[in-house]
């Protein structure tokens, strides 16, 4: 059967939860659909259960009053649901404990938020090399850690952050490498304005680096050529100038935004250079280029969680607007602080994107025998040679190599191949484009399509 | 491996990876339960048949394959824990197994 609803949000990440408790408030009819078993987000998972003396710290406890908030409102809360369908007139196709449910919205808020940017060095294959984000997430929802020697490896605030929360949490890491060109930290000291504007964030980088030096892990910055090395699993980190046995290595180059479902509702996008990724091109309502569609959080542009919940405040705002339940005026009356809130926040961000800028090598792979697609298992040299026979975009590099083709659906090697292709081309990534991802988003049954009614199909008997 | 921390949550389900019982806290997703009895790799690729451990953790790499209670290629990293769940590395491509879902 499908249901009818004025606002269905996707994620229930600080967007969502601070867009779905707003929603509802205003008198919205609002579903909030989400992939994992309680809300918060990557950022705040498994916050519910967090002890108040969690080694994740004082920042990921924030997330406390939004999920609660969530819990006490009327929003009708969908965990465990994966969506798997959209279509641009609001037609949502669900997964949820083995069953499939359809949904149609008049207006949809994606808040997919962000994934860490892959980092394609050699033998990042080998079990044993994770993301840091990775680590945290096991830790934040079980409790467990990495044992053995551990070493993160990349540059960013969250690398700092995982490594305080492991000593904290009784895994101290063996040792910290900084990836990030040293040239960065003059880049970002440029214009002394954005430097004022970035003092809190930058005394909170300061703070943590600090607290992993107290930790006693050591750290060794401006490393290069950064490869793992091992037989079946990972055995040890090597850099140019020497190496360290390792059982676990935790990588992380910063995040970018996960635009997989508005890629393939074909939402306008645009490369953003400063961050290096591509983002749905939005107003500041997080309006989309589809009239029903806004984005809000960390998957329109990567600016942080206090940032994501105003976004989410203000994509509310509109689309309460949108639906008639409030008028321009107080639609404007209410996001005003909400809006001077957000240019607070953002004022940190160019300082911080010049700051993390990734190395050109973690971009763009020199070594042809690095593996760019994880699933199908296709090298760096065979997409770089795909692209000097003729291949023009991702696109056609999925059709000469099966790049992009298998479960993961490109969501890991799209920024890497593009990034190889404009290289071999000679070309900005700006105008090499995106994969075009299709449904389903995520690998369904046979049984489960099965599931779906004749109704589910619209009046055309089509969807 | 993977192990609890001290003064963390402490072990509350009963799963079986690979056929031996392995004890975990409540909220484990099934890939860190693998990560947990020891098990480096998750499970071996279809193309080159290599080991292949989870890399991303929330639902976006796919490398954390598994077959689970019988059905396989499950994303194991957004499936909870529950008592008894049976958790086995995917060997390459999945074979049909009707009946199994």
């Amino acid at each position: 059967m499908t249901v009818a609803v004025e606002l269905a949000i996707i994620g229930a990440g600080p967007a969502g939860m601070a867009a779905a408790v707003l929603a509802d408030e205003l008198g919205l009819d609002t579903v909030l659909i989400d992939e994992q078993g309680t809300p918060g987000g990557q950022i705040y998972r498994a916050i519910e259960r967090a002890a108040p003396d969690t080694p994740l710290g004082a920042d990921y406890l924030a997330g406390r009053p939004l999920a609660a908030a969530l819990r006490a409102s009327r929003v009708d809360y969908w965990p465990n649901t994966v969506l798997w369908h959209a279509d641009p007139e609001g037609a949502l196709f669900l997964a949820t404990a083995g069953r499939t449910a359809s949904l149609t919205a008049r207006r949809i808020l994606l808040a997919t938020g962000a994934l860490e940017r892959p980092v394609p060095i050699p033998g990042w294959t080998l079990p044993g090399v994770m993301t840091a984000g990775a680590a945290q997430i096991v830790l934040k929802s079980s409790g467990l850690v990495p044992e053995g020697r551990v070493v993160l490896a990349g540059q960013g605030p969250l690398l700092y952050l995982v490594a305080a929360q492991l000593a904290r949490a009784g895994a101290r890491p063996a040792a910290l490498f900084e990836t990030g060109p040293l040239e960065n930290y003059l880049a970002a000291a440029r214009p002394v304005a954005g430097l004022w504007a970035a003092r809190r964030m930058l005394l909170k980088g300061l703070a943590s680096i600090a607290a992993v030096k107290r930790a006693g892990v050591p750290i060794r910055r401006g490393v290069r050529g950064l490869r793992a090395v091992g037989r079946r699993r990972l055995e040890r980190v090597a850099w140019e100038g020497g190496e360290l046995a390792a059982d676990y290595l935790l990588l992380h180059e910063g995040v970018i935004p996960n635009v997989q479902i508005g890629l393939a509702l074909q939402l306008r996008h645009e490369w953003d250079e400063a961050q290096m990724c591509w983002r749905p091109a939005v107003d500041a309502w997080g309006q989309t280029s589809l009239p029903n569609i806004a984005v809000a959080g960390d998957g329109g542009g990567i600016s942080g969680a206090a940032a994501a919940v105003l976004t989410g405040r203000l994509a509310a705002l509109d689309a309460a607007l949108w639906l008639g339940r409030i008028g321009a005026a107080e639609r404007d009356r209410r996001a005003a602080p909400i809006g001077a809130a957000l240019d607070r926040e953002r004022a940190v961000r160019p300082a911080l994107d010049r700051l993390c800028r990734p190395a050109r090598s973690v971009i763009v792979p020199a070594d042809d025998d690095v593996i760019a697609c994880r699933c199908e298992e296709v090298s760096v040299g065979t997409v770089r040679r795909a692209a000097r026979l003729g291949a023009q975009g991702p696109n056609q590099i999925k059709a000469f190599t099966r790049c992009g083709m298998g479960p993961c659906q490109g969501r890991i090697c799209g920024p890497v191949v593009a990034a190889i292709i404009a290289e071999a081309l000679g070309k900005p990534i700006a105008e090499i484009g995106t994969w075009r991802p299709r449904a389903p988003f995520a690998p369904i049954t046979v049984g489960a399509l099965a599931d779906l009614e004749a109704a589910d199909f619209g009046p055309r008997g089509e969807t | 491996m993977f192990r609890p921390r001290p003064e963390g949550p402490g072990p509350a389900v009963a799963v079986l990876v690979e056929g031996r019982t392995v004890m975990v806290p409540a909220g484990t997703s099934a890939a860190a339960a693998v990560l947990a009895a020891g098990f480096d790799s998750i499970r071996e690729t279809p193309v080159g048949e290599r080991e292949r451990g989870p890399y991303c953790m929330m639902g976006v790499c796919f490398d954390c394959l598994a077959e689970i209670d019988g059905a396989a290629n499950r994303q194991s990293c957004m499936i909870e824990v529950r008592p008894g769940m049976r958790i086995n590395r995917q060997q390459r491509a999945r074979t049909i197994n009707p009946g199994a879902g």
